[in-house]
């Protein structure tokens, strides 16, 4: 009943609108702002669900279009459209956005309205992302995206903020200017800026293998992968806990879906001679960034390393499918490591999200996140205790949470590239619960630490509604990731299809 | 069928959640009755399945509860494979663990003194031990039932969770807390053999379903993988060797042993039911459920019988070294768990599977009463400061002899008829490894006898404990402790008695346990013994029953009769001593190597690689090029006319003659 809906437009403009109404607002009434911009998070995110519960599993076509001409000099459209792919991660994006507002309720007190509005604006820009499908649309999105989070760093940052928004906006915009000149390129090539007719583009490999390397300049830099990634630990460190939050849950999600929706259709000969190179860089996120994450002191430089760790397995997945598929004894696989992939990507927007807001809770509190500030928190907070000890499970890929679904896929698709890339993978078994449960260890359990500690007061009835709602995700993923999985099935296995057929 | 199994199954889990979450409103009683009564419910019904089976009333099971998710074909489910093995592996968890919760009741009464006050995370201590216990055995419950390599997994990896809840469940304790985060780490390295284990498993046979794989698996005998260069690898004997690792971290086998010994840091009810009965025994579990795996390649056999009788031997020495009453009773463990590793090295999965069962119930017998002497002599655990305790705590004091009994193999206990068929089997055995093997674990039983008798004398014979205070509050612990020592120590005598006939050698476990017939060494065996009498009488013709007696008689002679000898052994063996007592220096290498290690490679990496190369050489570095290169470019703007008129006039030049020239 909804297909004919504008619902796209709606989920993209609602909380655009609605931002720049409560920035408009101002901070006199600071409570009035911090209802509207939660009733607008929340009207986002119902009017998204449709996307789920009206979504046709069946079909890999786009669904719920909205094509208008906008800049016809150029034939640029503002044409919108989704997939199995794009539709998991906008209903992230806008269950995500609805915590980040209830999160900075009673905590930002500095003009609290632009706070707020720079997190609608971002939400309908980050929809924008997912949504478009002509890709100057999607440029200027992307390009968006970067504003918002530059302001939220900048103005509401830590001690250091300028030198990390710098190299954050730097890192990025570098990234993004080689993935232009590839658009732009296409365009020449094409007569528009339609993606799903770059899909379909006949490309020679050299300019394959150029476009997709300026594409992978571009989203390498957002996922981040290694060596790429050191923007990350300072933007996160140096970020408030709403800004930390996007960042990891879905900012870094869309260099993953650039993959998908880009380099893997638009260059598959390229991505196929170059899968090496990602490969590489994934196993070594996953290995050399766990040990990195292991001894840091700072615990959101802890979470910041482990999201690079994490991302490590999207890539990972996403780019094993060549060696799958040239493996004469998987008969199948691919497919298990690209949803793979996207599972974790999910998966780690909730898993990450609580545990910023964990450290968010204590930082509040005592204003430290240095590891070492704390010890025995669990004895004045036992209620958020537990909740840090699930999340870090989670963190650790427990299964029954839904940190274990994407690297289980991933791990058993990778035996199916090759036993080394499988083995290389599973070392996150260890690492990644030594570095998350030895925090877990030094924070919250022990005897109480020092005076800070013992005079903590436990979650409000705020936090546990934010952290309850993010535990309760992370479960009900990880008893039962079917439903996520199936919506997607019908866009990979076309994904795959397409993308297994030579251009050349 | 199906609703039937789930309530077993559930049953616990909704107690786990209703003391868990409730704790506070429900009060201490009500947390330990719904949690005991969830388990209660679990543990009769299990009982009854697996009296179905016993008359013959009940058929196998094998239905999927719901499907996971189902990805390229892959099938991934949640379902029960009820057979008589896993009805056997219920009872066992369901019953001990119903015990346990009855003398947690007692055990953990005093529980808030051992919180700092004011500290929350002791307010509601009680309840949440209950809740811990009660998950712990809905964990269980999912693996022993599971019917496919998922949710075995899950099962796997949640008792470990629990497990690290309940080591460290006195958290202000940093030793408590050191300990399970080593058994975490440890577990999760033997985790990482069995994930990848799984992962062969699911690219060769393209099925999670054990019905599945197992149909498959004699189609992949002959198939040869390659992982370093060219070598071949007989496919089952990697897919073998690395599910085994998964055992030997959850079954604490050397070298991944060093994890059980610490984890008696946590209250001793877990001790008994998790890190004695029930999860440890786990790998021995996983691995008979996979001997149609197994049976396919010698290569993993024997390096499943190596490594067994490896952790038998080794393991049962620093057994008798150790002063601290839990950890003689951690270290038995461990060498009980290599006991059972070596049956199924030998393909006597059937006596392993045995060996479990009794094991479980006089070695959770063992530490309750363990426990009933700490209660009595106020948490005090070195052995060396009690003595007498006998005229104290006559029921633990009963208790505990069967249990030692039964643990040294003494003839008619179910130890015996357990420990005998596997030391007969392995002396059947012709596979690699084979020899060594039956004779450390000869020499393993005369082990067993000193280090159990050595502790039973030094804590209940003898004069009464040294410090007077301590005598003057000695007194039997109450009801809730020793009804569950009784309830424990009625198996620990008869099990073996009733039951081997049908388990060892009678058709208990066909179409169950699959064992080639080259490799069938309890079937040559049972061709010599008829009933367990005629069992007993074989033993005695063999020499473990006398080596048993003959560690009884030295424990006896050195412990009550002349002291100063194990003074003057300990002076003349001072290496071995010392070896020993640093645990053969296995947890120093490991902290020097791996935690150390890890740590020093993580520093350089960030601060070499991160910090140095990427960001101060490449990005501030290129920041700086880019502002020197400006600094310089800004030089030749000098603001005067004259300069921009020389720089146009010779560029002019310059391209003048350039023009002329081409």
């Amino acid at each position: 009943m909804f297909a004919d809906w504008p619902i796209l437009s709606l989920t993209i403009w609602l909380p655009i609108i609605g931002g720049a109404l409560v920035l408009a607002s101002g901070d006199k009434s600071a409570n009035a702002t911090r209802w509207t911009a939660l009733i607008i998070s929340v009207l986002t995110f119902i009017a998204s669900l449709p996307l789920y519960s009206s979504f046709d599993p069946a079909t890999a076509d786009m669904q719920f279009v909205e094509r208008a001409p906008w800049i016809t000099l150029f034939n640029i459209e503002y044409y919108l459209g989704i997939d199995g792919i794009s539709m998991p991660l906008i209903i992230l994006t806008t269950f995500i956005t609805v915590f980040v507002i209830i999160a900075a309720w009673e905590v930002i007190q500095y003009k609290p309205a632009s706070y707020l509005a720079a997190f609608l604006i971002m939400e309908g820009v980050m929809v924008g992302v997912f949504a478009s499908l002509d890709a100057m649309l999607f440029y200027v999105f992307w390009e968006a995206m970067l504003i918002p989070m530059f302001l939220i760093i900048g103005v509401w940052g830590g001690p250091n903020r300028v030198y990390a928004t710098i190299k954050f906006f730097l890192y990025t915009f570098f990234g993004s200017v080689f993935m232009l000149v590839a658009l732009i390129y296409m365009y020449f090539q094409s007569g528009s800026f339609d993606i799903l007719m770059f899909h379909n583009l006949k490309l020679g490999l050299s300019e394959q293998i150029l476009i997709f390397i300026a594409f992978l300049l571009a989203f390498a830099v957002k996922v981040p992968m290694w060596p790429v990634h050191t923007w990350l630990p300072d933007a996160h460190v140096e970020a408030p806990t709403g800004g930390s939050v996007i960042l990891a849950a879905i900012m870094l999600k869309i260099g993953g879906y650039g993959f998908l929706r880009f380099s893997l259709p638009i260059s598959p000969d390229a991505s196929h001679q170059l899968d090496w190179l990602i490969i590489s860089l994934s196993l070594i996120a996953v290995v050399y960034i766990g040990f990195v994450a292991l001894v840091q002191q700072d615990m959101k430089k802890l979470i910041a390393y482990s999201s690079i760790a994490h991302m490590g397995f999207v890539t990972l997945g996403f780019f094993i499918v060549f060696t799958i598929t040239a493996n004469p004894n998987a008969e199948t696989g691919a497919m298990l490591g690209v949803q793979g992939g996207m599972v974790q990507m999910v998966s780690h927007g909730f898993i990450s999200a609580a545990l910023f807001l964990c450290v968010g809770v204590l930082y509040d509190r005592v204003h430290s996140r240095e590891i070492s500030a704390y010890g025995g928190v669990v004895n004045t907070m036992p209620i958020f205790g537990g909740f840090m000890v699930f999340f870090a499970m989670a963190n650790a890929g427990l299964p029954g949470t839904s940190g274990f679904v994407g690297e289980f896929m991933v791990i058993l698709a990778s035996f199916r590239a090759d036993f080394w890339y499988a083995f290389l993978a599973a070392t996150t078994l260890i690492i990644g619960a030594a570095y998350t449960l030895w925090m877990v260890k030094r924070v919250v359990f022990g005897e109480v630490a020092n005076d800070n500690v013992a005079a903590l007061q436990d979650i409000s009835s705020r936090e546990l509604l934010i952290l309850g709602s993010l535990a309760l995700a992370v479960l009900m993923l990880g008893l039962w990731p079917g439903p996520l999985v199936e919506v997607m099935d019908a866009s990979i296995a076309n994904l795959l299809k397409h993308i297994a057929v030579s251009k050349l | 069928m199906e609703t039937f199994y789930l309530i077993i199954v559930l049953a616990p889990l909704l107690g786990a959640i209703v003391a868990g979450f409730w704790g506070a409103k429900i009060g201490r009683a009500g947390a330990h009755w719904v949690t005991s009564s969830g388990v209660g419910i679990s543990a009769l019904l299990s009982i009854y399945v697996l009296s179905g089976f016993v008359s013959g009333s009940r058929e196998l099971f094998n239905g999927t509860v719901y499907t996971w998710m189902v990805s390229d074909g892959l099938n991934m489910e949640v379902g029960f494979l009820v057979d008589r093995l896993t009805a056997v592996m219920m009872t066992v968890v369901t019953f001990v663990s119903f015990c346990i919760h009855i003398y947690t009741i007692g055990y953990m009464a005093h529980d808030e003194e051992n919180w700092p006050g004011g500290s929350l995370a002791g307010a509601n201590s009680y309840q949440r031990f209950f809740s811990y216990i009660s998950l712990f055995t809905f964990s269980m419950l999912m693996l022993v039932m599971s019917n496919n390599f998922l949710q075995l997994f899950f099962g796997w990896e949640a008792v470990g969770l629990v497990s690290y809840l309940l080591i460290g469940f006195w958290s202000v304790r940093p030793t408590a807390i050191f300990a399970n985060l080593k058994a975490f780490l440890v577990n999760r390295v033997g985790d990482f053999g069995f994930l990848l284990g799984i992962a062969a498993i699911a690219l060769y046979t393209n099925s999670l379903d054990y019905a599945d794989v197992f149909a498959r698996i004699p189609g992949l005998a002959d198939t040869q993988i390659q992982i370093f260069g060219d070598t071949n690898w007989s496919l089952i004997s990697v897919i073998g060797i690395l599910l085994f690792i998964g055992a030997m971290g959850k079954s604490a086998q050397v070298p991944l042993h060093v994890w059980l010994p610490d984890s008696m840091e946590g209250p001793t009810p877990i001790s008994a039911l998790i890190h004695a009965a029930t999860m440890v025994t786990a790998g021995v579990f996983m691995v008979a459920r996979m001997s149609p795996i197994y049976e396919f390649s010698e290569t993993a056999l024997s390096f499943v019988l190596v490594i067994g009788a490896t952790t038998a031997f080794f393991t049962g020495l620093i057994g008798i070294v150790q002063n601290d009453i839990k950890r003689v009773v951690a270290y038995s463990t461990l060498s009980q768990l290599g006991y059972m590793m070596v049956a199924l090295g030998v393909s006597a999965y059937a006596a392993g599977i045995f060996h479990l069962m009794t094991h479980a119930f006089f070695k959770a017998l063992l530490f309750l009463a363990a426990g009933s002497v700490i209660i009595g002599m106020h948490h005090d655990q070195d052995i060396r400061n009690m003595g007498g305790i006998r005229k104290y705590m006559p029921w633990t004091y009963w208790t505990s002899l069967i249990g030692s009994l039964a643990l040294i193999g003494f003839p008619g206990f179910s130890g015996f008829f357990s420990k005998d068929a596997i030391i007969e089997a392995v002396h059947h055995s012709h596979i690699a490894g084979s020899g060594y093997a039956y004779a450390v674990v000869l020499i393993g039983v005369f082990i067993t006898a000193l280090y159990s008798f050595r502790m039973f004398f030094l804590v209940f014979h003898g004069e009464g404990p040294r410090d007077s205070h301590a005598k003057h509050h000695l007194k039997e612990s109450p009801k809730v402790v020793t009804v569950p020592l009784v309830l424990l120590a009625i198996p620990s005598v008869g099990i073996g008695y009733l039951t081997m006939e049908t388990m060892l050698f009678g058709d208990w476990f066909n179409n169950v346990l699959f064992v080639l017939p080259q490799h069938d060494t309890l079937a040559e065996l049972g061709k010599g013994i008829h009933g367990p009498n005629s069992m007993i009488a074989h033993g005695f013709m063999g020499p473990a029953l006398y080596l048993a007696l003959a560690g009884l008689i030295v424990a006896w002679f050195i412990y009550t009769k002349k002291p100063d000898v194990a003074e003057m052994i300990k002076a003349r063996l001072a290496p071995l001593y010392r070896a020993l007592d640093k645990k053969y220096w296995f947890d120093e290498a490991y902290q020097f190597l791996f935690a150390g290690g890890s740590r020093g490679l993580g520093n350089a990496l960030w601060s070499k690689g991160d910090r140095f190369i990427i960001d101060t050489v490449i990005i501030n570095g290129s920041a700086r090029t880019v502002g020197r290169i400006a600094d310089w470019a800004r030089t030749i703007q000098t603001g005067y006319l004259f300069h921009y008129a020389i720089a146009m006039i010779l560029g002019l030049l310059l391209l003048l003659t350039w023009f002329v020239i081409a």
